[in-house]
């Protein structure tokens, strides 16, 4: 298909859009869709018909409009007027009120700082487009990132490209992307693999879950861009079963790229062929590390081996492959179309470009952002989020899952990037960032991840998983008011052996959230050890005492 | 093998997963995964019969199936109440939900009742912690949920077929 052919099915869909006068749109990714927004979706069409208004509304469904919280949300010609908490009974008054002035109940005001202080990039496309309709996606720039990089640049200049973007990784180690796609390329294989990871483990996280079911298309975009760059013609999404509609709706968006020939031979008319094919996860978090995700996929148990060899050179069946998140192929595209300057304009010195982020927790606006690095997490708290859930008070925010930790509030002003959330002794992680406020005890929370990393270690390794077991019982010794000085003490020294001396990521990774709230929480830790008490009143250790006695 | 259990209907969605993939080991996980859709748990036989398709040893396939969470070698029952663990539900009290469904209905994670009627199980994350806390009750998902609401929209899922 030549660039004129698919312009002009974007424009074709573009003027279908613009030939209604009102174009309602109705979220329909996964946090809506349970609060009902289909049903909201059918109201919307039935009232259009009965009011007689088919010729100037379109309803159409849309990917992640990023405020959950106030789900179902409902847009109309995407920033006229946005509606939250939407019933199916609300359709008629908004229908009528469509030509007036919105409806006051619902309206959300857009200009609340939750939406001025974000920037898309990978979310670009995200609550503008139906994600089940491929016309939607070219009509703004779709697949042009992909045909100009065939087209017009070697697979060199594409990772010089990626380079110059300084786009890291978005996984959570945050390794530059430039580099490993150039690794990968350099590798000397017959065949080469590209894989998506969209086994998205770490409770609290759901942005790629949120992308895969908003753009589908611009995953499919990037994995395409990164085959050609590393010279693969074949990839792999590896997907957590547990996703049942981003499975459906990246299947279908597969679907309708092989037919307009994005995937599978000779593409657009080049000699460049990829296809991508879905994986399904069972739910194992360690398949999220790259090894173990390997093996899953060659459909063994997700056990992870020691690098070197990295899969770079020695990956899927011993082929050089290449491994990146969700998050990390959503920019390709933007990168490719809007210039590695543009991103690279973005964010700090070492992190460049934007990071979406899950917010969720003890916050009054849960849901899916984007801001550029460098953002203070007191602007995502307090602006974006909102601040804390029922006027109480801050207590950490916790980043990176069961591999990061928790920050308390002195750090508040600090810039979040790769480096500077290391320094506290947290990662970026995916994203995942969940609030806490002063009802969460800080052992309990340790506990919980510790609980987490125990029963997700794949057993491979002595330090991980024994490790972990024994951490666990000493947190709940000292959650349950059981635990010395001396139980700390050995708490504090395990943590150490199991960082330096696991296999993979997962056991390094284990002891963050516990040192972490030791570091910036030991009062707590001393208070349940000494004074047999809990502060936050969330551990039951006077409750265990009566029933000693 | 008898003959009926090899034309059933079932069967040849699981042979057809095994076929797409050229029956090569690689397939096993995809074909784990056809078999719990198709008979909701993964039985004996038909793990046997993978075996022999495959010609995975079953050692193998009982390692892989036991590794992942997401299989399970017990049969549901009729009604499945999935409560998410993640940490903005474990925050927003999931330990008080969990127990209320065990004092209401006598169930701990993984296990089913009695009667058949309900099977109780956690998931890890759930992807909905917008919605916190969140639960999937026979595939529906319920956002925002209390132990007062649990109870009571589980009794009712419950009653519904009697």
């Amino acid at each position: 298909m030549t660039p004129e052919e698919f312009k002009k099915i974007g424009e074709a869909h573009q003027k279908k859009r613009e030939g209604f006068e009102y174009n309602i749109n109705v979220c329909t990714a996964a946090a809506c869709v349970s609060l009902q927004s289909e049903k909201v979706k059918e109201a919307l069409t039935k009232q259009v018909k009965e009011q007689e208004k088919k010729d100037v509304c379109r309803v159409s469904g849309t990917g992640c409009l990023g405020l959950c919280a106030s789900g179902p949300l409902v847009t109309i010609n995407n920033s006229q007027a946005l509606y939250g908490g939407v019933k199916p009974d609300d359709a008629p008054d908004i229908v009528k009120n469509i030509n007036k002035k919105p409806v006051k109940r619902l309206q959300i005001p857009d200009d609340m700082p939750f939406f001025a202080h974000q920037t898309k990039m990978a979310l670009e496309h995200c609550g503008k487009t139906d994600p089940e309709v491929i016309g939607d996606y070219l009509a703004l720039e779709g697949y042009e990132a992909l045909y100009n990089c065939l087209t017009t640049m070697e697979p060199v200049k594409v990772i010089d490209t990626m380079v110059k973007s300084g786009l890291r990784g978005r996984g959570g180690g945050g390794y530059p992307v430039g580099l490993k796609w150039s690794t990968v390329h350099k590798a000397v294989g017959v065949k080469k693999f590209v894989i998506c990871n969209a086994d998205e483990g770490d409770p609290g996280a759901f942005m790629d879950r949120s992308m895969l079911e908003s753009d589908p298309h611009s995953i499919v975009e990037g994995m395409a861009i990164a085959g050609y760059a590393v010279g693969a013609s074949h990839g792999y999404v590896y997907i957590r079963g547990e996703y049942p509609l981003a499975i459906k709706r990246l299947r279908s968006a597969i679907k309708q790229a092989e037919r307009q020939n994005f995937l599978g031979k000779n593409i657009c008319g080049t000699p460049f062929s990829f296809d991508v094919e879905i994986r399904l996860g069972a739910g194992a978090f360690v398949c999220g590390e790259e090894t173990a995700l390997i093996a899953s996929i060659e459909g063994k148990r997700g056990t992870p081996r020691p690098r070197p060899p990295y899969p770079a050179e020695y990956g899927l069946w011993g082929h050089p492959t290449l491994i990146n998140n969700v998050e990390t192929f959503a920019n390709i595209s933007p990168i490719v179309r809007k210039g590695a300057d543009y991103f690279a304009s973005i964010g700090t010195e070492r992190s460049k470009g934007t990071k979406v982020f899950a917010l969720a927790g003890s916050i009054n606006n849960t849901g899916l952002i984007e801001v550029p690095m460098g953002i203070t997490l007191r602007e995502i708290v307090f602006e974006i989020g909102g601040g804390i859930l029922g006027g109480k008070k801050f207590k950490a925010v916790q980043t990176g899952g069961p591999s990061g930790g928790c920050i308390p509030d002195e750090y508040l002003d600090m810039k979040v990037d790769y480096e500077s959330l290391a320094q506290v002794g947290s990662i970026m992680g995916s994203g995942g960032m969940i609030v806490m406020d002063e009802t969460s005890c800080m052992v309990d929370v340790a506990k919980y991840f510790m609980d987490f990393c125990r029963s997700e270690s794949c057993g491979k390794c002595a330090p991980c998983r024994v490790g972990t077991a024994q951490m666990h019982n000493l947190l709940t010794m000292i959650s349950e008011g059981r635990a010395t000085m001396y139980d700390m003490e050995l708490l504090e020294e395990l943590c150490d052996v199991v960082r330096n001396t696991s296999l993979c990521g997962l056991g390094q990774t284990a002891a963050n959230p516990v040192l972490s709230t030791i570091r910036f929480f030991r009062d707590e830790y001393l208070a349940h050890i000494n004074d047999k008490k809990c502060p936050a009143g969330v551990c039951a250790i006077e409750h265990k005492e009566e029933a000693v006695l | 093998m008898n003959k009926s259990a090899s034309k059933d209907k079932r069967r040849k969605l699981v042979d057809a997963t095994m076929r797409r993939y050229g029956h090569s080991t690689y397939a096993l996980i995809e074909t784990l995964h056809t078999v719990q859709e198709a008979y909701g748990y993964l039985d004996d036989d038909n793990l046997k019969y993978v075996s022999d398709a495959l010609r995975v040893p079953l050692s193998k396939i009982y390692g892989v199936a036991t590794f992942y969470h997401f299989f399970t070698l017990k049969p549901q029952g009729e009604h499945t109440a999935v409560l998410c663990t993640g940490t903005a539900c474990y925050i927003k009290g999931v330990p008080a939900i969990l127990s209320a469904i065990r004092d209401n209905f006598g169930v701990e994670d993984g296990d089913t009742t009695e009667d058949n009627k309900l099977s109780m199980l956690t998931a890890r994350c759930i992807g909905s912690c917008g919605l916190a806390p969140a639960m999937v009750l026979d595939g529906e998902i319920a956002g925002q949920v209390t132990p007062e609401i649990v109870v009571d929209r589980i009794g009712r899922m419950i009653q519904n077929d009697t």
